[in-house]
């Protein structure tokens, strides 16, 4: 399964990447593709990229509300939270797992050899504000005189921003070095902070700062393809603590908002008590008790 | 002679139920021509949204 999910990551990648006439246009792809929205955290200013980012979509949409009620447009960004809201009730934070490349990122980083650090659990409530507050609310209220807002969380913090598009494009287009200023610096360092954390900590901006994981995480207890717990043949031996890139405890908290169904837990569990379900069907028949759990 | 039992398999609906609505509002965002307007912004490179300029 895990050769599985790295074939789905590869492919993912290269869908929502898949433009590479960038080299001889020095510029990003403006086909009909563009009006899909990626599943995964994937800025569509990134000179490859095929689809739309779901996070800039939807900051877009708000930061325009009030121009576009102006002109008599209705457009309030249902299209972009809709779509998002269809993935997540099939997938939830599966997507972060499977589909994200940002996400594979970061797990390629962490396997650089290093000295390996936890992430502190109360930090995963951050990136719900980030959602709130950097993708809702300021594109909302924070407007010019034209009433437009701006895309916050792309413009102070996004790293896949800046390491898919604003470097790329620097050195497609030599012209844009002039404009660099103090916010590019400092978008730059925090793309460095995070590189530096993903190596030393397993996926630090999936479960801190990632407002595409926060909006995921609001379908944890009701998606329809999800981990299952098999409580009859958990031992507690507490084999998934370990191998969990995003530090559930799963036979703890099965719908954990931070599982994203890699299945590390379920290949080294050694009752077999942790399996997919779709909608409530178990993928995988395996007997409701095992013998070690019943010696409990 | 072994006896079948048939086992009811319970389904969860809430997920379909949370599908659905979401799939009505971006039927709703596609009936006012928002994916237009979301393409729009997805071709052109936006500088300040990407921390340059």
């Amino acid at each position: 399964m895990e050769a599985l999910r790295k074939w789905v990551q590869a492919i993912a990648l290269l869908l929502t990447n898949g433009s590479w006439a960038f080299p001889f246009t020095r510029t990003i792809y403006q086909g009909p593709l563009k009006v899909v929205c990626s599943p995964g955290l994937n800025c569509y200013s990134c000179p490859a990229a095929t689809t739309a980012c779901p996070l800039g979509a939807l900051q877009q949409m708000l930061a325009g509300v009030r121009m576009a009620l102006d002109s008599g447009q209705y457009f309030f960004g249902l299209y972009v939270l809709g779509t998002l809201g269809v993935v997540g009730g099939f997938l939830g934070r599966m997507v972060c797992g499977w589909l994200c490349p940002f996400g594979l990122f970061q797990e390629l980083l962490h396997k650089i050899p290093s000295p390996k650090l936890p992430v502190p659990r109360g930090l995963r409530f951050v990136k719900f504000g980030i959602f709130a507050v950097m993708v809702v609310v300021m594109p909302l209220t924070l407007v010019n005189e034209m009433g437009i807002g701006s895309p916050w969380f792309c413009k102070l913090l996004c790293p896949a921003g800046t390491l898919e598009a604003g470097l790329p494009m620097l050195f497609l287009q030599p012209s844009l070095r002039s404009a660099i200023g103090p916010l590019f610096y400092t978008k730059l360092s925090l793309l460095l902070i995070f590189v530096l954390w993903s190596v030393l900590a397993s996926r630090p901006f999936c479960r801190t700062a990632c407002p595409l994981g926060a909006f995921y995480a609001l379908f944890s207890h009701v998606r329809l393809i999800k981990l299952r717990l098999n409580e009859a043949r958990c031992t507690k031996c507490k084999a998934c603590h370990q191998v969990c890139p995003m530090g559930v405890h799963f036979n703890e908290t099965p719908d954990d908002t931070e599982c994203i169904s890699c299945l590390a837990c379920s290949r080294v569990c050694p009752t077999q008590a942790i399996h997919l379900e779709v909608g409530g069907l178990s993928l995988g028949v395996v007997p409701e008790q095992h013998p070690i759990a019943n010696q409990k | 002679m072994s006896i079948h039992r048939k086992r009811s398999v319970p389904v969860r609906k809430a997920p379909l139920a949370v599908i659905s609505l979401f799939l009505l509002m971006a039927m709703a965002g596609i009936a006012v021509n928002e994916p237009g307007r979301v393409m729009e912004q997805a071709w052109q490179v936006c500088l300040n949204c990407i921390g340059i300029g």
